[in-house]
């Protein structure tokens, strides 16, 4: 593919997810609805979530070499403390989200500075740790605020009117797809600055950095926050999309959702990152509905209990990647279109 | 150069190392490394700090990934496991030493202990009877002397070990100590084939027969030491201004 | 008085559990720089497998069905570490971050496989009578499932103790900890300790499940990776590597955790174990490392 067909291939898909909520089309097995029917929609926009959210972790972990496991903490925190600032204290939505942005810088650097001052495994360990403090909080529904297990629901008067109920599915679709197209400028802005390529270098070899006289710690936090904070902003939208906080998105297991997605589809590419993103949420969604199918359903058990958990597949999906294809799914396609 | 660069075929060729390349990450450390060690006595692998040689003898073991031949009495080691090249006679004395710490010296000692091997438990106690003494101490709070003796020792110990890999003995020692370490090679010599990195040229040309000097991960002079050092000219250009009058 | 130690004993109790997860993990740690996230599968596959055969064995008294599901657990728990430690950790041999990823993988499908096949209700553990008796200790009633934990765990510790400081394969842990290529280099064909530090941690991890499943009188297949969370807290804060410093954070962790639930709100005591693991953290930022003893 030249670099012009390309971008016209580009162009075109883009057109096309943005008319997609115009386009009565049925494509049997792939989705449930046409692609014009809520359901459809609201999966694509979780999907466009999920491939941003990837696209964060893969900042840290694929071109700045942290591996952490409290990513779920900064999505999460886009979710709660916008539902809570409109639905417990009844804020407008632009205060909420000013209230949840300043959250999500002051938040990752503070635990960011704590955390960077380990590496490698125990970086990852300390991470999971607050991570799971979070989690507890969430859980344990301090004050009657998060909800606990029940978690918060936003009511329909919470926010603006064209945000809400299934006729506007489509106007929560495309703010989704806006957020995917703006972190992807983001995080394809900061990679390609000279920060950016700093922290391919810290990845690389960090003594080396620091020999140059730069600092790799502040380098390090920096990458972290930023990706901390575009984390939220993926959380805000996914609560749009959901209509309320669940305590699901706080939990470790969450997290490793996303490492998953990350080497699914290539650790330290970007695209590689949204595609593994999006991959992993439209099986884990379909997976289910698979499942429900009665040709598995009718399968001895040996069969069905295996077929019927989308984790089990993905996680066994997930292993033979890394065993047999470092590259992920990127890294096939690449490959392909290579040869 | 001299016309012994060739790799020496001979039967008395105990290591024979050919074409041997490293790369540690884009850096080309090794760079088609070729020489041969004569079985007994010592040779020195000579060279400027960070020239390669801590990397050649860390090669020779497979401790880093490398490519070309070894051949140890002409069997081929570089497809093997590093605990097989070592079982099959080759044991290492590193540069830093590398005892473990929160072990005991005597603790040291016996994870040293190969099965089947006959061990030399008098000779080592023999040539460092302080080790006797200090069997019971954690070896993370010993001089830096004692270390390079635990260190020597466990290289002694079993007897079928043919050729010692020995790097910088002497390294950061008091001049007491270092004379302690130069007897117990001299020793170690008279049992065993020893290859030998020094940067003190007093030592080196104290202990040492043939040399192989390296130069910017490739070899640049093999031959006698005497011609090396006998030569003021050539020991200057292959070892740097250190060789004229020692340290 | 009475209150203080029941809570001092269940806080035990709960270090007791910790600490047979953290000592496999610590020492797969220091041993091989792998984070496993299959000690928490471990845990809860073993203790499915017991709680299955103690069920089979349904004509036998309780205290056998108990025993035969305990030993069920630790061989399970160990063969399956075995297996996890051969073909998918070593092929991935020099990739640490490979490394971690298959342990995740593995965590995520066997957890899920687990779900699918039992459910995610508990499932009750039938226990012979004297164990859900209780003693009195300082005029508290102790059940005795929590003496039982206490007891098992003081055990593998003396175990582990003995088999690190008295054993050749110990000795080869204990350095290749420090060291592993200084290991090597001494002839010595390290892969097998790895084996055997998974294979032991298994077992531990399997103990853990099946003795989780007597503490708490049920099975779910969510508290291996709950545990797996404290449990990597008390590595840190014990000393990546060190198994005494893993069964001293353990009893910190546990009583902290039980004192605090108690007398704070719920939960403030799992939030102040995270917050201990900082303050840790900030004080000695490489954690209390030590030597494997």
């Amino acid at each position: 593919m030249t670099p012009r067909v390309r971008m016209i291939g580009l162009a075109v898909l883009l057109l096309v997810l943005i008319a997609l909520p115009f386009i009565k089309l049925t494509i049997p097995g792939l989705f449930g609805g046409s692609l014009d029917a809520p359901g459809t929609l609201n999966l694509l926009g979780l999907c466009f979530v999920f491939g941003a959210l990837a696209l964060t972790y893969d900042l840290v972990f694929g071109y700045v070499g942290l591996l952490s496991f409290g990513h779920a903490l900064y999505f999460a925190t886009g979710v709660y403390v916008t539902a809570l600032a409109l639905t417990r204290w009844h804020w407008s939505l632009p205060a909420a989200l000013a209230l949840t942005a300043v959250v999500s810088l002051v938040l990752p650097l503070v635990l960011g500075a704590v955390c960077l001052r380990m590496r490698d495994i125990p970086f990852a360990m300390v991470t999971l740790a607050f991570a799971q403090a979070g989690s507890i909080l969430v859980m344990q529904n301090p004050f009657g605020l998060t909800g606990g297990e029940e978690g918060v629901a936003l009511g329909g008067d919470t926010l603006p009117s064209f945000l809400v109920g299934v006729a506007n599915t489509r106007n929560v679709y495309w703010v989704a797809l806006v957020l995917l197209l703006v972190v992807y400028a983001i995080a394809w802005r900061a990679v390609n600055s000279p920060p950016g390529r700093v922290w391919q270098a810290i990845r690389e070899n960090e003594r080396r950095v620091g020999v140059l006289g730069l600092n790799p710690y502040l380098y390090k936090l920096g990458a972290f926050v930023l990706s901390a904070f575009l984390a939220s902003a993926t959380g805000v939208v996914y609560l749009l999309l959901q209509g309320g906080a669940n305590p699901e998105v706080t939990t470790s297991g969450f997290t490793l959702a996303l490492l998953v997605m990350v080497v699914l589809g290539g650790i330290g590419t970007l695209w590689g990152a949204v595609l593994g993103g999006i991959v992993y949420e439209y099986l884990d969604f379909r997976l289910v509905a698979l499942a429900n199918t009665p040709s598995v359903q009718s399968l001895p058990g040996v069969l069905k209990v295996p077929l019927t958990q989308p984790l089990f597949l993905l996680g066994v999906l997930f292993i033979v990647l890394v065993l047999f294809v470092p590259g992920g799914l990127g890294g096939l396609l690449r490959r392909r279109s290579a040869g | 150069m001299s016309a012994a660069v060739q790799p020496a075929a001979a039967a008395d060729t105990l290591l024979a190392v050919r074409d041997l390349d490293v790369y540690i990450g884009e850096s080309h450390i090794l760079q088609g490394v070729s020489f041969g060690v004569r079985r007994g006595g010592i040779t020195g692998l000579l060279g400027r700090n960070g020239v390669g040689k801590t990397t050649t003898l860390r090669g020779v073991l497979g401790l880093i990934a490398r490519t070309g031949s070894v051949l140890l009495a002409g069997e081929e080691t570089t497809r093997l496991a590093t605990h097989e090249i070592v079982r099959r006679g080759v044991a290492y004395v590193p540069e830093d030493r590398d005892v473990f710490a929160g072990l005991t010296v005597e603790e040291n000692l016996r994870l040293a202990e190969r099965a089947g091997a006959p061990l030399r438990y008098d000779l080592v106690y023999e040539l460092f009877p302080e080790l006797k003494q200090r069997a019971a101490q954690k070896a993370g709070t010993l001089s830096g002397g004692q270390q390079q003796m635990v260190a020597l020792a466990r290289a002694l110990l079993n007897g079928d070990n043919t050729i010692l890999l020995v790097d910088e003995p002497t390294k950061g020692l008091a001049p007491l100590v270092v004379r302690h370490v130069v007897d117990a090679l001299r020793r170690a010599a008279e049992i065993a084939t020893i290859l030998l990195v020094e940067q003190n040229l007093s030592v080196a040309h104290s202990l040492v027969k043939d040399v192989v000097v390296l130069d910017q991960g490739r070899v640049s002079f093999t031959g006698d030491v005497e011609q090396l050092m006998g030569d003021p000219a050539l020991a200057r250009r292959h070892l740097g201004l250190a060789a004229v009058g020692g340290h | 008085m009475t209150t203080i130690a029941l809570l001092l004993i269940t806080g035990l109790g709960l270090g007791a559990l910790y600490f047979l997860i953290a000592a496999g993990l610590s020492l797969i740690w220091g041993l091989m720089r792998v984070l496993n996230f299959a000690h928490g599968a471990f845990f809860t596959v073993a203790a499915y497998a017991g709680w299955s055969a103690g069920r089979l064995a349904g004509g036998a008294s309780p205290d056998l069905q108990w025993l035969i599901a305990v030993v069920v657990a630790v061989v399970v728990g160990g063969v399956f570490a075995t297996l996890t430690e051969v073909v998918l950790i070593r092929p991935l041999y020099a990739r640490h971050v490979g490394q971690v990823l298959v342990t995740v993988g593995l965590a995520l499908a066997t957890i899920s496989l687990v779900q699918g096949g039992f459910g995610s209700d508990p499932q009750r553990l039938a226990l012979p009578a004297w164990m859900t008796n209780t003693t009195t200790v300082l005029g508290a009633n102790i059940p005795n499932t929590r003496m039982l934990v206490i007891v098992v765990a003081l055990i593998v510790f003396a175990l582990l103790l003995f088999f690190l400081q008295r054993t050749r394969f110990g000795l080869i842990v204990r350095a290749g900890v420090e060291n592993r290529a200084m290991v090597q280099a001494l002839g010595i064909d390290v892969q097998r300790a790895f084996t055997l530090v998974f294979a032991i941690g298994g077992m531990a991890a399997g103990l853990a499940g099946m003795l989780a499943g007597t503490y708490y009188g049920s099975i779910d297949p969510g508290r291996g990776s709950a545990m797996l969370i404290f449990a990597f807290i008390v590595v840190i804060i014990g000393g990546l590597g060190s198994v005494t410093g893993s069964a001293v954070a353990a009893v910190v962790v546990g009583e902290l955790q039980q004192f605090l639930n108690f007398y704070g709100a719920a939960g403030v005591g799992d939030f102040s174990v995270v917050l201990l693991l900082a303050i840790v953290l900030l004080i000695r930022p490489g954690g209390f490392s030590g030597a494997s003893t």
